[in-house]
């Protein structure tokens, strides 16, 4: 094999490994960082029992369909994470798009909690219209 | 060719001698305009305050007597840099759970919001030993005024997110009331540098 094929074929698996390498969800993880990252911490640990984490958390799992409610309009009352209960309100994230707002949650889900659960814009759309234009009021556990 | 492996080599050993950080101790200045008057150097001090914490119980500048403190500035609706810092203080906090010389002092900006019971809220919500840490409210006009002293900004800003203006800095005061370091809160490096400073003061002390 010649020098100049074998630099081709190096280049051409360093370039394919490099997009290989890329997050599906960029933009979402943008989003993330500047919209919630400073309450729920970029590696979404959240804090102590005042801010429940994203990462591994069941709510994030089982509740897929509450969480762009959640995100847009707020929460206030108890929350169950995990086990633990967590009392401080969540003020509403705005000014993100419904594209946007699907991208933010999709990359949590594929980061932390179920990497196959994926939203459309469509789907945010549809679920936001079931949702009343206040702050989610949670008045059950997640796990129940 | 030999010649190019000795000055690689010497390179290398310049690199090892010149870069390695090395963890000792160096005394950490006393932060502030010195006041000069004849032979005598005075160093800025902490003056004198009156707050109360969570458990209701009058805090001042006595409960610190012969204790080192870190002190920071939040409220607990803050939409910005709080939880950050707070995770950051909170790993302080952990690193030195049982050296009884090191307490932690957290100031509420928000005292309309933030009161007495929802700073006790907000300590249990963080797990921490509130004879270590207390969580103060007291006039808005006091705790602006002694931010100052602490090198930190803290006002009511209604332009800024949440209604307050204020810095994220954690700041170390010796047991004589001086300011002998501080630290950004939003960066864990920072912190790691602070937490080596603290050591290093409560080792010389």
């Amino acid at each position: 094999m010649s020098r100049k094929r074998c630099a081709w074929i190096i280049l051409f698996l360093v370039g394919a490994a490099l997009i290989g390498c890329q997050l599906p969800y960029e933009q979402g993880r943008e989003l993330y960082v500047s919209a919630c990252a400073n309450c729920h911490m970029e590696d979404g640990s959240g804090l102590a029992e005042l801010i429940p984490p994203l990462n591994g958390s069941d709510l994030v799992r089982r509740n897929p369909d509450l969480l762009p409610c959640l995100v847009r309009y707020g929460m206030e009352g108890p929350v169950t994470v995990n086990g633990i209960t967590y009392n401080e309100a969540m003020a509403p994230v705005t000014g993100l798009n419904d594209v946007e707002l699907a991208n933010i949650l999709n990359y949590i889900q594929y980061q932390w909690g179920d990497p196959d659960r994926f939203y459309s814009p469509d789907e945010i759309r549809r679920i936001l219209k079931g949702c009343d234009s206040r702050p989610v009021i949670l008045d059950f556990s997640a796990e129940e | 060719m030999k010649g190019y492996l000795f000055i690689l080599t010497s390179l290398w050993f310049l690199y090892l001698v010149s870069c390695t950080p090395t963890d000792q101790c160096q005394t950490l200045p006393i932060l502030g305009n010195q006041d000069i008057q004849g032979t005598d150097t005075l160093y800025p001090e902490i003056p004198d305050f009156n707050f109360m914490n969570q458990d209701s119980q009058e805090i001042t500048l006595a409960t610190f007597d012969n204790q080192f403190y870190v002190v920071d500035f939040f409220f607990i609706s803050c939409p910005t840099i709080c939880p950050k810092v707070k995770k950051q203080m909170l790993r302080v906090y952990h690193h030195f759970e049982k050296e009884p010389r090191l307490v932690f002092l957290s100031h509420t900006i928000d005292v309309r919001h933030d009161t007495i019971p929802r700073l006790k809220s907000y300590a249990e919500g963080l797990q921490v030993d509130t004879d270590k840490w207390h969580f103060v409210t007291g006039s808005e006009e006091e705790i602006y005024q002694i931010a100052g002293h602490y090198f930190s900004v803290a006002r009511k800003d209604e332009s800024s997110p949440g209604g307050f203006d204020h810095s994220g800095r954690l700041i170390l005061v010796d047991e004589k009331k001086h300011v002998r370091s501080f630290c950004d809160g939003t960066d864990p490096e920072s912190v790691d540098q602070f937490i080596k400073d603290i050591q290093c003061l409560l080792d010389e002390s």
